[in-house]
């Protein structure tokens, strides 16, 4: 760190890049116009957490609906409506919102949260470092990607002030074309959409250019740690599926303002199109939600067990292999909608995705295999990653094979199924990164036993909701409805408990990233003994990142040859002497 | 990435911008810089193409759902005028290429005409597709020197010309728009519409991406005069010819999609 007054007078970035350039508004003016990757990731990580608190609040409000199913009773009262306007007559209106609150829900958890997640956050603060680079390769590009976002972000919470959005996140056409007319309230959440896709594209670009252009010398592609792998392939998805979605928006609102008719069945059009465009993207965009969260489990499971990566080469192929993969499986999300060949051909397609998925998480538990491994925080969430995205993949088969998906589909199994790959795939990986990489980031450890308090609490609360509703789903309630019969009332009312629960984790959680930053003990330089390069680099990281031209002298996980760079083990988890018997033993 | 004039007096004050360029302090050398910027703006491109893909495929489907709509939507397309754009934006890329070669070899002078020729060769093309293609298809009026006029000598009604004659009305030809105000009362097939709507999708968005690239053009053009590019550095007018030979490129398809097959 150093003292902030000795530093800011230089201005030659030796000083951390946290350090104030100034009063109030010069910082404020700093960080808003600046091109540094690890000031833009840090802002993107707060606006993420921001929008993922909107999010939240939606999906808590869903659930608190779902306690009850709606009733009318023979006096005309209705029951089991949360946001009924006062003296309604009929069940429709308070439906309604609810309709829009799960909208609301996907809409800002997929193209707000999840997507941009961990690639514009943790991606952009820690790949320039983690390749030895002085920053991304377009510095500005970055910078204003995020102003994109935050431009989209606002066009899409601004159709909520003006009445919210009932479409579902999909946006599926006619009724996407034909609903919500007052005010152009759909038309502000695709262009919201439609605009992210830009800062999407935008990140994807820059960190493509950035892996095969900034590389330290002595860096060679599989010296590279497989976070960049997975970054890498995640971009090259972002880039090539993005403008897709991009011109199927465009189509949509062409459609809602012109008329044009390209999805239109009146004029010949035809709305499965819109479904195959949409998909084309959005299934792919799926991967790029997944694969920069398995990119951090390698590189958490492999530094907080002290033990080389099992598979390095397997695991990087695997990512450009789902990349690869990604683009042929689309057709799986409309088998009801194409001819039967289409369907048994994208559904054998679609079991592609599995092998190099089973390649990644039979590489990590082999990882694991006589590890040292230290029960810290990030290493908990890789364990839960582990746990939770077995399941979730697993339960993608059923919903993969024609004969179980025509009971399952559109079913609570499907919603089960992918909040145990997003949620619990990406969620509690971008948990595992953030407490892995924290003191990296501000220098400042965080207190590890409430950490892991809130580790075991999300754990649970995700468990009670979402398991809960692969039994839902298999008895056949359908996803998106306001009201069920009486039976499905014990699960979902576990569901809602289970989301409480969940709730309180965050909340945990909150409070120790809050406590770390106001008070937290200093962090040392290395303090998981991590072998990549970001640890090189001071905590927090110079303006400059390195103090020195970083020269790539060992590959990223040798700790059967290597000693970490600036560790010092006397406050690692797990003592030290046993540490070096453990190496000794290997 | 910005150009950082040296603070000292002296001999390098009579340098021109381009060979005073300082690169970004994380790349090594300017090269580097170059080829990195490069590669980024091919994968831009390949977003664009992508961009266009979607067009392509739903004319391809509606294609082969509605071939007779597809041919009478054809039909009233006049291939001479979107001949002449193709030739027209054809110009454009090689002008466009020679400019970067005269900044390569430091023929300013040179390389800054051809810029304008490009730039004015964007400006004829969007003229001919806006007055030229979408106004009669849009609202009926003729301007009075189109040479295609003369085919519907027949059905021009002098009381509703406009601007002293400029404008001439053609009864019967107009209504060819997009969406609501398609009223087109002659179409022969229920789809017709649905051509017009691919039609208008591709060529507009296609008719903003020229836009851009006059935009990028006129900057390169302004900035050349301070002398920003020369064999040293013109990295940004490197970019510039790229993104306009895919606009150029994306209109090689459109044409004979839309003009020639029926």
């Amino acid at each position: 760190m150093g003292s902030a007054a000795h530093n800011h007078d230089h201005g030659h970035g030796h000083g951390s890049y946290l350090t104030p350039k100034g009063g109030f508004m010069t910082t404020v003016f700093d960080w808003a116009t600046t091109v540094d990757h690890k000031k833009i990731g840090v802002m993107y990580l707060f606006a993420i957490l921001f929008m993922f608190f909107l999010g939240g609040l939606a999906a808590i409000a869903v659930r608190v609906e779902l306690l009850e199913p709606v009733r009318v009773a023979a006096d005309g009262v209705i029951t089991g409506q949360l946001f009924a306007p006062a003296d309604q007559k009929a069940v429709g209106p308070g439906n309604e919102i609810y309709n829009r609150l799960f909208t609301l829900h996907g809409a800002i958890m997929v193209f707000m949260v999840i997507v941009p997640s961990i690639p514009a956050s943790l991606g952009n603060f820690f790949l320039p470092l983690m390749l030895g680079a002085k920053d991304v390769a377009f510095p500005r590009l970055n910078l204003l990607s995020w102003y994109i976002y935050v431009i989209g972000s606002i066009f899409a919470v601004s159709s909520i002030i003006l009445g919210g959005v009932d479409t579902g996140w999909t946006f599926y056409t006619p009724y996407s074309t034909t609903t919500g007319n007052e005010f152009g309230r759909v038309i502000f959440m695709v262009m919201g959409a439609f605009i992210l896709g830009f800062s999407s594209i935008l990140t994807g670009l820059n960190f493509i250019v950035t892996v095969h252009k900034l590389r330290a010398p002595g860096m060679g592609w599989f010296d590279m740690p497989l976070f960049v792998w997975a970054v890498y392939s995640s971009a090259i998805i972002q880039v090539l599926a993005t403008p897709v979605i991009g011109i199927t928006l465009l189509l949509l609102t062409f459609e809602r303002v012109f008329n044009v008719g390209i999805f239109d069945p009146k004029l010949g059009g035809d709305p499965v199109l819109f479904q195959h465009f949409f998909w084309f993207y959005s299934h792919p965009v799926v991967y790029v939600m997944i694969l920069p969260g398995m990119g951090i489990i390698s590189d958490v499971l492999s530094v907080h067990s002290q033990k080389k990566i099992f598979g390095y080469r397997a695991i990087a192929y695997s990512s450009l292999g789902i990349a690869a993969v990604s683009f042929i499986v689309w057709g799986h999300h409309m088998f009801t909608s194409m001819s039967e060949v289409a369907g048994v051909v994208f559904s054998g397609l679609t079991f592609l995705v599995a092998i190099p998925t089973a390649v990644k998480v039979f590489n990590w538990i082999s990882t694991l295999y006589k590890g040292s491994i230290a029960l810290t925080t990030p290493m908990l969430y890789g364990l839960i990653f582990l746990f939770l995205f077995s399941i979730g993949g697993l339960t993608g088969l059923p919903l993969g094979t024609l004969s179980t998906d025509l009971h399952l589909h559109d079913s609570y199994f499907v919603v089960a199924h992918f909040h145990y790959v997003m949620m619990g795939g990406t969620i509690m990986a971008l948990l595992a990164g953030m407490h892995h990489w924290w003191p990296k980031m501000f220098g400042r450890m965080y207190n590890e036993f409430w950490a892991k308090v809130g580790a075991i609490t999300v754990f649970v609360g995700f468990n009670l909701t979402f398991f809960t509703q692969f039994f839902l789903g298999t008895q056949g309630m359908p996803r998106r409805y306001a009201s069920y019969i009486d039976e499905f009332q014990i699960y979902h009312q576990i569901s809602t408990l289970g989301s409480l629960i969940l709730f309180l984790g965050f909340v945990i959680h909150f409070f120790v990233f809050v406590a770390s930053l106001a008070s937290g003990r200093k962090a040392e330089q290395n303090p998981w003994g991590g072998l990549t390069m970001e640890w090189e680099a001071a905590s927090p990281p110079t303006e400059h990142n390195f103090d020195h031209e970083p020269l790539c002298k060992h590959g990223p996980y040798d700790y059967d040859t290597t000693v970490p760079p600036g560790w010092d083990p006397k406050d690692y988890p797990i003592p030290a002497e046993n540490l070096k018997a453990a190496k000794e033993a290997h | 990435m910005t150009t950082m004039p040296s603070n000292k007096p002296g001999a390098s004050d009579l340098l021109p911008l381009w060979a005073r360029y300082r690169h970004g302090h994380h790349w090594r050398t300017k090269d580097e810089e170059f080829d990195a910027c490069k590669l980024g703006f091919w994968l831009f491109l390949t977003t664009e193409v992508l961009l266009f893909a979607g067009i392509f495929v739903a004319y391809a489907i509606f294609r082969a759902k509605f071939p007779e709509a597809w041919a009478e939507g054809s039909k009233s397309l006049d291939w001479k005028i979107g001949g002449f754009n193709t030739v027209v934006l054809l110009i454009s890329s090689y002008t466009m290429a020679l400019s970067i070669y005269c900044f390569q070899t430091d023929q300013i002078k040179r390389a800054q005409r051809l810029l304008l020729i490009t730039f004015f060769c964007g400006l004829a093309f969007l003229v001919i597709k806006l007055g030229f293609e979408y106004m009669p298809k849009w609202t009926g009026y003729f301007m009075a020197f189109d040479p295609a006029l003369s085919h519907y000598s027949a059905n021009i009604d002098s009381s509703k010309a406009m601007l002293g004659g400029l404008l001439q009305f053609v009864e019967g030809y107009g209504g060819k728009a997009p969406g609501t105000w398609f009223n087109y009362a002659f179409a022969e097939s229920k789809q017709v519409p649905l051509w017009w709507s691919v039609y208008y999708s591709g060529t507009a968005i296609h008719a903003l991406h020229v836009v851009i690239g006059m935009a990028m053009i006129a900057r390169a053009y302004v900035r050349s005069f301070k002398g920003h590019y020369g064999s040293g550095h013109y990295t940004y007018v490197e970019i510039t010819g790229l993104y306009w030979h895919l606009v150029d490129l994306v209109w090689i398809f459109l044409f004979p999609l839309l003009y020639l097959i029926h």
